[in-house]
This record gives structure tokens, sequence and C-alpha cells, in this order.
């Protein structure tokens, strides 16, 4: 298996940071929103630099995703920022009304998505974000592994033409990906090659995927590991062609099994070559308060997880 | 345009609004003939609009010219007919309106690239909040044209409309000019029955607009009057309210003033009464 080693651990929502940072100086069609939570979304460099396309909207999130849908009129390019879980299920039907229906170039980005953000419990821990984004005709969704991949992919959606809802997070993990790639949407990134199961893992769930190929590697099995970055539109090829070969399939998800990435890779796998698939998942529940590594651990999100499903599909190989 | 010049086209306007719920049975005649008024005074008077060589042209970024979002996204036979009769796209197009393959969708939207409309409407209050959005684009490209937008009086009851109620002042989005159609009509009754939204003008006051009663908004001359004066307004800090007293179905005497109207077509025989008490100025589709 491929080697991955960090000698650095930062949390997602800094990459976005990062990314928005670059963006001001880039691009100045690029409008920040956020709605009370700039310290959060890690703004703050982007604000001070061009404080006239900062908005602030206050804690009215309703409000904020229909004003970036009028901005993109005047030819903007609107960063809707706040919690995942205020970002998607609070205003969805703004979002399906003035950005999706609408077709407006609308970058709904979420920090705190999934149960890392950890001891505000379950209120603020939104597992069906993916499902509802995903479900909305014309919108792309995107939940990068690390650091720099979010920054990349901030990046990328600028010059990306439609609605995004982009997902990252809170707690501190590993710095895996290079500084320097290019954040290709709709892309697999092939992590490690394998030839006995295909282990597709999206967000903070392709480190616990590579941890959990060691694992199997050192138990003989070899593990082909998959980063699913862009959940829609989905690299139906990569997946088939990882699953000719290995013969079955699992998913893993910070995300309610119901309506996430492991769905959109079973209809792959219906539609196109049955194979058995195992699901790393949240199972139909809401979450709780706790450290994010004790969270991880009771909702059965772990590296060790990921090698019990793993063993599962094997065994269900005909 | 002469105020009588502008009396004929909301004439017409009103002719095609019956005729086009009407052609499909269904839709929304009462509020699309009570704000018919404004909006012809809107289109053919007070904005400013894009053309070459002498016809109205659509961009969807609309840059230098005044804007206007349809919040109440129900009026829109009234909206798709100004927006043909001002030479957006065919009128005949008007005989499709809520039909299979139609552009004219039975709520507005850009997803049938229809010239003229920038954003969907329908579910209610959102529509400021996107004119907000544009205002505030327009401000970033030192675009120094107007945006307009319209809403119900019962949409007042959507809490998003609040959120952008407060945030317009706070931004000093003084390139905005908000209008409530205030017909005291909603679906299940009198908005005073239904959920009582009592002194409009004073909360948004209370909130920081520069706010304007109109208390004739069925009269061609106060309405136009009020646009100008309104324009007047713009630039000095402030959000623009204009509070427009209108009556539903106003023009068609049977529809007039009560919310039975809202949501029903005429049949053969109401059709002829409304179109007998209505000009045929500019030509039926």
């Amino acid at each position: 298996m491929k080697k991955y080693t960090f000698t650095e651990k930062k949390d997602t929502r800094s990459g976005f940071g990062a990314g928005m940072h670059e963006l001001g100086q880039k691009n100045p069609n690029v409008v920040a929103l956020c709605a009370d939570l700039v310290g959060s979304l890690k703004l703050e460099a982007f604000i001070k630099e061009n404080p006239e396309r900062f908005v602030q909207c206050g804690i009215s999130e309703a409000n904020m995703i229909s004003v970036s849908a009028g901005l993109t009129i005047g030819g903007k390019i609107p960063f809707a920022t706040t919690f995942a879980n205020f970002a998607t299920g609070r205003v969805y039907d703004q979002i399906r009304q003035s950005v999706a229906y609408s077709g407006k170039n609308v970058k709904i980005c979420a920090s705190h998505a999934g149960l890392t953000l950890g001891e505000d419990g379950a209120t603020h821990q939104i597992l069906e974000d993916i499902g509802m984004m995903k479900m909305l005709p014309g919108m792309t969704v995107i939940n990068p592994c690390d650091y720099n991949q979010t920054k990349a992919a901030t990046l990328a959606i600028a010059d990306y033409e439609g609605p995004v809802y982009l997902r990252f997070g809170r707690p501190v993990i590993p710095i895996f990906t290079p500084a320097d790639q290019v954040f290709e949407i709709g892309k697999a990134w092939m992590v490690s090659e394998g030839t006995d199961v295909s282990i597709f893992a999206t967000g903070h769930m392709v480190w616990e995927a590579i941890q959990a190929g060691e694992q199997l590697e050192a138990e003989g099995i070899s593990a082909e590991i998959i980063n699913i970055h862009t959940i829609k539109p989905l690299d139906e090829e990569a997946i088939l062609k990882s699953i000719a070969k290995t013969r079955c399939a699992v998913s893993a998800e910070e995300h309610n099994r119901i309506g996430g990435l492991g769905d959109s890779i079973a209809q792959v796998i219906v539609k196109n070559d049955l194979v058995p698939q195992e699901y790393v998942a949240v199972n139909d529940s809401f979450g709780e308060s706790g450290t994010p590594a004790q969270l991880m651990e009771k909702y059965g999100l772990t590296a060790a997880d990921i090698v019990a499903a793993a063993k599962r599909a094997i065994a269900k190989k005909k | 345009m002469e105020i009588k010049e502008l009396e004929k086209v909301a004439a017409q306007v009103r002719r095609d609004i019956v005729r086009m719920v009407h052609g499909c049975q269904s839709g929304h005649p009462g509020g699309s003939l009570g704000c018919t008024d404004l909006l012809v005074a809107l289109y053919f008077e007070r904005m400013k609009l894009n053309e070459k060589d002498g016809k109205v042209v659509f961009e969807m970024d609309g840059a230098n010219e005044d804007l206007f979002f349809l919040s109440n996204g129900h009026i829109s036979p009234l909206l798709y007919s100004v927006l043909a009769r001002k030479g957006y796209f065919p009128v005949s197009e008007l005989a499709t309106f809520r039909k299979l393959n139609s552009r004219l969708q039975g709520h507005p939207t850009p997803h049938e690239h229809l010239e003229g409309i920038r954003i969907a409407s329908g579910s209610l209050g959102q529509g400021m909040s996107v004119a907000i959005g544009a205002a505030l684009a327009k401000k970033l490209n030192n675009d120094t044209s107007l945006v307009y937008v319209l809403m119900g009086d019962g949409e007042q009851q959507e809490g998003q409309v609040w959120e952008a109620a407060t945030f317009a002042p706070h931004h000093k989005v003084d390139n905005l000019i908000a209008v409530i159609d205030l017909n005291g009509q909603q679906i299940d009754g009198p908005t005073a029955k239904v959920m009582d939204n009592r002194d409009l003008g004073a909360k948004y006051e209370a909130f920081g607009w520069e706010v304007m009663e109109v208390e004739e908004g069925n009269d061609m001359a106060s309405v136009v009057k009020a646009l100008y004066e309104a324009k007047s307004k713009a630039g000095h800090a402030k959000p623009i309210m204009i509070i427009l007293h209108t009556g539903m179905g106003y023009g068609v005497d049977f529809m007039m003033g009560s919310h039975k109207w809202h949501g029903v077509a005429p049949n053969d025989e109401q059709l002829a009464a409304a179109l007998a008490q209505l000009e045929e100025s500019m030509g039926d589709y």
C-alpha cells in the first residue's frame, strides 16, 4: 500500500479560510457572506483585505442565501458561509428556489459538518446534508478530505459556473495530500491501489480509510482506497473500474447511511455491476455531545469499523 | 408616457390577465389585476431599461438598467403580460401560460430562459432578499441604477421578510425600492382575520426604512407620481418602502375586493363579462 505520512494537523475549515484569502487576492468578483460565524469559518484574512467584499448577514441564514442569489445577477460569485446545519436544512427552500432552480452561481460553504464538531451535540451535527444537497438538480456536492484539499477545492469552485455545496469540518486532522494539488471537480482521487476490496471514502473518513488500509495490509488483504471528494457529479467510471478488479465495495462517510455517498455508490453498483457493498456511516440516528474521537467510535466511524466492513464485504464475494 | 396612454396599456394588460387565466383554467387573477397599474407604470414609464435600436434587450446581469423582482410569484400573468407587451418576448407566447412545455410557468423562473425573468419566485418571502443582493452587486459595480421588488401583504407573514427588513437599513441599501401590495386579502380570507399584519408602515419605519403610503394604488397618475417621488428618495442611506393600497381584482367589477378571486379562473361567461369592461387597446394575443 502507498505510504502516507504527515508532519502537521489542521482543520479543513482553515483550508477553506486559506482558499478564501487567496481568492480575495485573485478574483475581484468573489464576495463572502457569513451569518455571525466569521471566526468559525476562518474568514478573518479575507475580510481584512477585502472589507467591501464581505457581507455580514447576522443570524439570518435564509436572507443570506437569497441575498447571495441576488448578488450573482450582478456577476458576483458569492460564498455563503455558516455551519452545515444552518447552511442546508434550515434554508432548504431558499437554496431550492433561489439558487438551484434559478441556476445561480452561489457557493454554499459549510463548516462543522457531521459528528466531529463534538460537544455542541445533535442540534449542530447535521448528518443529512449530503443527501439534501445531492437531491437538488444541478447542485454540485463536494466534501474534501484534508486542509490542502479543502483549500484547493475552494479555489476550484470559484472557477466553476453553477451552484456548489462545499462541506468541511472543525477537527484537526492530518494533512496528507499535496499542497500544490489541482482540484478536479467530479474526478475521484486514487489514494492507493489494491486488489481485494474497494474502499470509497469521503471527507474526514479518507484518513480513517488509509489507517484501515494499513491494518488490512498487515493481515494480508490488499485494499484499494479511493477518495470520492465530489459526491455529485459522481465519478462512476472510477468506481466501476475499481469494483471490476476487487469485486466488493465499502463506502465510508461521516453522514447518515440513508441518502449519502453510500447510496450514490449503491446506485452505480445496482445499475451496472452487482457486487457486495458494506456501509460505514451513521446508522439513521442523530448524534450527541462528546469529543470527536468518542463520537467517531460510538457511531462506528473509525478505521477499525472500516476494517470490519471490508472483511464482511470480502466474505460476501461469490 | 402620458397617463392616458399608460391607462390604455393597463387595460390591455388586464385583458391579457383574464384571458390567460381563462385559457388554462388556473392561475391568480385577483392580485394580478390589483398590481397592474404599478407594473405598467414601472415598465412603461419609470424604469430605465436597456434598449437596442428602440427595442428592449434582456441580459441576465441587467448592468446599468433598473431591475424589477416579483416576490409574490403567483401574480405571474401580470408580469408575463407586461414583459410581452414591452417587447421582451412575443405576445403570442402568452397563450402558452401554464401549459405543458411553456416558458410561462405557473410561477416565474429563469429555468426556462424567459426574457425578463432573473429569479424563480413562488415560495414566498425570498424576493426582497434577492433584490437586496442584486442592489449590493450594483453598488459593488458602481452601477447607479435602481432595484425594485414587489411583495404581497399576506407575504409579510413570512419570517424571512423581516430578516431582509433588518438587513437593508443596516447595510444602507438605498438603491432599493420595495413595494407591498396592500390589498388586505389572502387565500383564506382578509389578512386582518387570517394573521393581522397591522401597521406595516410603522413597522418598516421602526426598522429604519423610508416609508411612503400610497392610498390610490389603482390610480395611474398617483402611482406614477409616487414612483418618481420614491426615486428622488433613493441614495440617501435608507431603503425605500412603498405601501401601495390596491384593490384585489381591480378593473373587473365582480372580481374586486374579495379574496375569492385570489386563485380562481373565470368561466366563459365571466370572461365575456370581464372583457366587456376592458378596452382592447393594443390588440389581443
